[in-house]
């Protein structure tokens, strides 16, 4: 018998017993739906994250005390200014090293005040970091070396307490402590849940003086090019684990970053997509099982087949073809409610979602496995029905 | 099966069953049936015959060996001269769709499909197109007369008119042999004769061979030759052809 004979007659079983056969599309269908959209949020999730690490700048290397690992406690920092000049040197280039101090202070105009996230840092942060002014100047030499009261507002900051006035010139008081705004940043979006455009950017030591401890709470090392990122890392580490034995240092670059997180990201997917794995194998269980029933109900009609000179692998492929057929539709089906699922969830909240053909391409395969899986036991115990006893049956 | 083949001489055409020392027994709840005991008989083509026994006499058990639905615990069979020991279950299901035609008592016609596509269906099993097939099963249906009913479906049509649809299915792989069994015994006396009409023109015209299985004494008169069949054994055989019918 041909394959497309085969394929005939499974349709008209199929549509002969509709509801049963769409019930039965329906356990697939809710099985592949879950895989796509949960795959795609999953995706999608991790497309986000890489994106706001990319944002970040190119070719970065952050170097900060103690172990850096997902659930690793933080580590009250050692490191000093004059640990950035030592690293400055092992560098070579003083402008590719910038440094953070960060505190969490509140910012005052008049009676507008705003908490922001105070970053101490120097002239060097636009070598390492992307972040563009939209207006005044950023940190110089001078600035840092004079400890002056000078402030870069990230865009939120100088929204919130300025509204449509131009701050550039006008003063802010930072933990009680007036400051002159040199610059506006453009909005950049967060980065990790950190608020960026929150952020207060002030000469290291003005800030240093105002925490009242002499810490840095990082280094930041820009690259000249993705081939130096790791000779350099090790170079920046091994200098400094020479200076303190008894310290830990890590550094940890954009890629690392991305590969971590990616992998975490990865594996909620997985996870998510295991999940909805299970409904398409439960639906695949109601495949074998409507399977199972067709097979009894039309015992009579398989012997008078077997009489009329079919094989045991006609009669095989017969029913094989049925459940494929069932699952493959259904998977068809799931996977268009997904995407537009997918798609809608997109348009109509936050959440990300990212169609792969991936996950297509995943889902009807494995629709088409869950066919063949779950409906070879019931086929081959049509194949192998007696023809005798299955015309004598009722 | 454990009776030793010998070679056959060249009568295999002129055969359409030939049967030596056949048994078949069944294992019921670990009890050893034995429904056939050891019947030999050798049908020729073209042959009219009818099997009758009362029931339980082995009569069918007969027929679904005669029909390769079924294989004999020992003894040999030859259909159209083929041991049907050596066939697979495969070849055995080839064999079934070429030399043998069914017909059953209850018609076994696929309930939702037309007249025209229950008669080609042994065609789909061959790998006959779909055209041809159609112009095969077209042909059958004319000759027995329901050349007006192609369209219609099993439930459309009179219990006479399914039964001429089962034997247009039976005809239109040209086999050698119509096997039917109680082809007549769900249908009223006027049916019934039309069958019966049908099935002894077929045999006359086409020179099918048929066997009939029934326990209708009106009916196995019809036929030129009778076999007896009781407690699974041949009781009476009254026309073995000369060549071959010395029983054994």
């Amino acid at each position: 018998m041909r394959t497309g004979e085969a394929l005939v007659m499974a349709v008209e079983a199929l549509r002969v017993n509709r509801l049963r056969s769409a019930l039965t599309m329906l356990g697939v269908i809710i099985g592949v739906l879950a895989v796509v959209i949960l795959v795609a949020i999953g995706t999608g999730a991790k497309n986000a994250v890489e994106k706001e690490i990319a944002g970040l700048g190119s070719n970065i290397i952050l170097v900060v005390p103690g172990q850096v690992g997902l659930g690793a406690a933080p580590t009250q920092s050692r490191l000093d200014l004059s640990d950035v000049a030592y690293v400055r040197r092992v560098v070579g280039d003083p402008s590719k090293v910038t440094v953070a101090v960060n505190s969490g202070e509140p910012v005052r105009v008049g009676r507008t005040e705003v908490f922001a996230t105070l970053t101490g840092t120097d002239q060097y942060l636009p070598n390492v970091f992307d972040r563009p002014l939209r207006r005044g100047r950023g940190l110089s030499a001078t600035d840092v070396d004079t400890r002056r009261r000078v402030a870069i507002l990230g865009a939120e900051v100088a929204g919130k307490l300025f509204g449509d006035l131009d701050p550039i010139g006008r003063q802010v008081t930072i933990a009680g402590v007036r400051f002159r705004v040199i610059g506006v940043y453009e909005t950049i979006g967060s980065t990790f849940g950190v608020a960026r455009d929150q952020e207060v950017h002030v000469p290291v030591t003005t800030a240093q003086r105002l925490i009242g401890l002499p810490r840095v709470n990082g280094i930041a090392i820009g690259a000249s090019g993705p081939d130096e990122i790791e000779p350099l890392q090790r170079r920046v580490v091994d200098a400094l684990r020479a200076r303190y034995p008894d310290e830990q240092f890590s550094a940890v670059t954009q890629t690392q970053l991305l590969g971590t997180i990616g992998t975490v990201l990865s594996m909620l997917t997985g996870v998510l997509a295991a999940i909805a794995g299970i409904s398409l194998l439960v639906g695949g269980v109601g495949v074998s099982n409507i399977m199972l029933v067709g097979v009894r109900e039309r015992t009579r009609e398989i012997g008078l087949r077997k009489a009329l000179g079919a094989r045991q692998r006609d009669i095989l492929g017969q029913f094989l073809i049925e459940a494929v057929l069932l699952t493959t539709i259904g998977g068809v089906v799931g996977i268009l409610l997904g995407v537009g699922g997918a798609l809608l969830i997109q348009a109509l909240s936050p959440v990300p979602a990212s169609i792969t053909w991936w996950s297509i391409a995943l889902a009807f395969g494995v629709s088409a496995a869950v066919g063949v899986f779950f409906g070879v036991a019931p086929a081959r115990r049509a194949g192998r029905l007696d023809p005798v006893i299955a015309l004598r049956a009722d | 099966m454990t009776v030793p083949v010998t070679a056959m001489p060249d009568d295999g055409a002129t055969s359409a069953f030939e049967a030596v020392d056949l048994r078949r027994s069944y294992q019921l709840d670990g009890v050893s049936v034995e429904a056939l005991r050891g019947v030999t008989l050798t049908i020729g083509q073209g042959e009219f015959v009818a099997v009758v026994g009362p029931s339980g006499s082995g009569k069918s058990t007969l027929m679904h060996l005669l029909g390769c639905l079924d294989r004999p615990t020992s003894g040999v069979l030859r259909v159209g001269g083929v041991d049907v020991a050596t066939l697979d279950d495969t070849r055995l299901a080839e064999l079934r769709n070429e030399a043998i035609g069914f017909v059953f008592q209850s018609f076994h016609l696929l309930a939702r499909t037309s007249a025209l596509d229950n008669v080609a269906l042994p065609l789909v099993y061959r790998g006959v197109s779909r055209q041809e097939r159609r112009a095969r099963a077209r042909a059958a249906l004319e000759a027995v007369g329901l050349g007006h009913r192609m369209g219609h479906r099993p439930s459309q049509m009179s219990g006479g008119e399914q039964q001429r649809v089962a034997i247009a299915r039976a005809l239109v792989g040209d086999p050698r042999v119509v096997l039917a069994d109680e082809p007549t015994g769900n249908l009223d006396t006027r049916n019934g004769e039309e069958v019966m009409g049908l099935l002894e023109h077929l045999n006359a015209e086409r020179g099918v061979a048929v066997v009939l299985v029934t326990h209708d004494g009106e009916v196995a008169e019809r036929a030129r030759r009778q076999i007896h069949v009781r407690d699974g054994l041949v009781e009476l055989d009254t026309g073995a052809p000369a060549a071959d019918g010395e029983a054994r």
